[in-house]
């Protein structure tokens, strides 16, 4: 008893914030780490960091407007992943480089927005909640938007998975298998966006990369089956995050007052997941089949 | 005013060459987390009491052993985001620990171009030289390797080396150009006028001397833009080589038909 007391520090469970934190937490977790698993696969790291970036965006403008985040990373997510995808870009390198300046206008727009919060809000520390997140602060009343979120990101991924799965691993076979491609990857490009405004709200705007590939990475280490690989994933990011959680609520106990952030915690327990599978793991053969083919 | 001229016609040039390996090679990720992971150096040298510029140096360097040494477990991509992952949480402890430095992180993300001082301009001088200098003489054996790594290897230029000799030349130009543009917007000035040239002409040199022209360009309008409107600098580069990027693929489509 005397040592569940040293790991839950007193009053844990019966924090109100730290209970949004844990249910809005696993929820982003869960949903980040089954659409990265895809989004490793077919090689579209880059574009989810992109997206984040993007609906930071939204973020610093729901602050400006007073509405609810979650509604400011969502809407502008949504709207990038959409455009990415209906551009339509097959060539890898021209994908490479409207993602790049995508990215770079979205961080412009970003920039002028966080101004304005400056300017006229009251907020100050609307760049530190935006770009790092901020846990516990997230208000209990978003719980039931953001578990919608996640559901409706895991019905969609579930509806197509083995089409999903199919094409992320081979597009031409799946081309030839009668799939319908291109809106397999529409519908995997706006789960990506659910999933990265969920991560955007949790753990930061640019901090949401860590959700999104540190456990898929670390999963596709360890497994040689996608089946496996997505139920490792879900379980690296969740434990990661309560751990997170957890291990942040302890340090205002060890460290002189004002503890250590939770997404500093919940990144390191990712990377300490990556190098355990890495030397656990069989060399990662499905994280690289994809890139082999491009 | 002078002392913001020079120093950001000094890193437009920078940027506009090194943004033109960036757009061939496809490391617009790597150009994005390379100045993103350095500014934890910065909230670290702050925590320290070092200098700015030893931090944000110290970190663009473990950012290059960083990737590449994640690059022989995974494919790029993925290795730059475990990168940018570490880098970052890094970051936020660091920045837990000075409260005070909110103020001092939007300047590091997006830039204050309009405050430069005397004291600044030289660091940012010697190291624009060395950056311009290396990427001249390895403008080549660089090239060739971007395009064709077969066709360089039996020329006797190793791909990973020629990736990690990459890797520094960008570190090098971002360490010179955060203080002073930003993370964010380092990244924006390599990648927009660089991708608007590569769109106009086919030909390695004229696109390279497009690429400088047009970051040139971005970064003198938006400047001058932000003296006038009062408006961050960063969202006049970003909007800028996001217009010249579209300008260039209208082009592009209406010279093809």
């Amino acid at each position: 008893m005397h040592a569940l007391g040293l790991i839950f520090a007193p009053g844990l469970l019966a924090n109100g914030p730290v209970r949004t934190a844990l249910i809005v937490g696993a929820g982003a977790a869960i949903v980040s780490a089954v659409v990265g698993v895809f989004t490793v696969m077919r090689g579209q790291s880059f574009a989810g960091h992109a997206l984040a970036d993007v609906s930071s965006a939204g973020g610093s403008a729901a602050f400006l407007l007073g509405v609810s985040p979650l509604l400011g990373f969502l809407g502008l997510a949504a709207l990038a992943a959409g455009g990415m995808e209906w551009a339509d870009i097959r060539d890898a390198r021209e994908r490479d480089l409207v993602t790049g300046v995508v990215l770079g206008v979205g961080l412009g727009l970003t920039a002028l927005l966080l101004y304005f919060d400056t300017l006229w809000g009251s907020t100050s520390g609307a760049a530190i909640t935006v770009l790092f997140g901020s846990m516990f602060t997230i208000p209990a009343s978003i719980v039931p938007l953001a578990l919608a979120v996640a559901a409706v990101a895991l019905v969609a991924i579930g509806t197509i998975y083995r089409p999903l799965l199919l094409s992320s691993l081979s597009a031409d076979l799946a081309q030839a298998q009668g799939v319908r491609v291109r809106r397999t990857a529409l519908v995997h490009a706006l789960a990506l966006a659910l999933a990265v405004s969920l991560a955007a709200m949790t753990v930061g705007a640019i901090l949401s990369t860590a959700l999104l590939i540190g456990p898929a990475a670390a999963s596709l280490r360890l497994a040689d089956r996608p089946g496996r690989a997505l139920v490792w994933a879900v379980l690296f990011g969740w434990a990661a995050t309560w751990g997170g959680i957890v291990l942040a609520y302890d340090s205002f106990y060890w460290t002189p007052g004002r503890g250590w952030p939770v997404s500093f915690f919940i990144v390191l327990l990712i990377l300490i997941a990556y190098l355990l599978a890495s030397l656990a793991g069989r060399g990662g053969r499905l994280a690289l089949r994809g890139a082999r083919e491009r | 005013m002078t002392n913001t001229w020079i120093v950001a016609t000094l890193v437009a040039v920078v940027a506009g060459m090194v943004g033109f390996f960036v757009v061939v090679r496809r490391a617009a990720f790597a150009a994005h987390v390379l100045p993103l992971g350095a500014f934890p150096g910065a909230a670290a040298a702050s925590l320290l009491g070092v200098s700015e510029l030893a931090g944000i140096a110290v970190f663009c360097a473990l950012g290059v052993l960083g990737i590449s040494q994640l690059q022989r477990w995974e494919r790029r991509e993925v290795a730059t985001a475990l990168w940018l992952a570490v880098a970052l949480a890094l970051g936020t402890l660091f920045l837990s620990m000075t409260r005070q430095y909110s103020r001092g992180l939007y300047a590091l993300l997006f830039g204050e171009v309009l405050g430069v001082s005397s004291r600044q301009l030289v660091p940012v001088a010697v190291l624009s030289a060395i950056a311009i200098a290396t990427t001249a003489v390895l403008f080549r054996p660089l090239l060739l390797d971007s395009l064709s790594s077969e066709l360089a290897a039996a020329a006797g230029a190793a791909g990973r080396r020629m990736e990690l000799i990459f890797l520094s030349v960008l570190a090098l130009s971002t360490a010179m150009a955060l203080p002073v543009v930003g993370a964010l917007m380092v990244f924006s000035l390599m990648v927009g006028p660089a991708s608007a040239a590569r769109l106009l002409t086919d030909r390695p040199r004229t696109a390279f001397a497009l690429s400088v022209a047009f970051s040139l360009a971005t970064v003198w309008g938006a400047i001058a833009l932000s003296y006038l409107s009062d408006w961050p600098v960063g969202f006049f580069v970003g909007a800028l080589g996001g217009l010249s990027y579209a300008a260039g693929r209208l082009r592009a489509g209406r010279a093809r038909r």
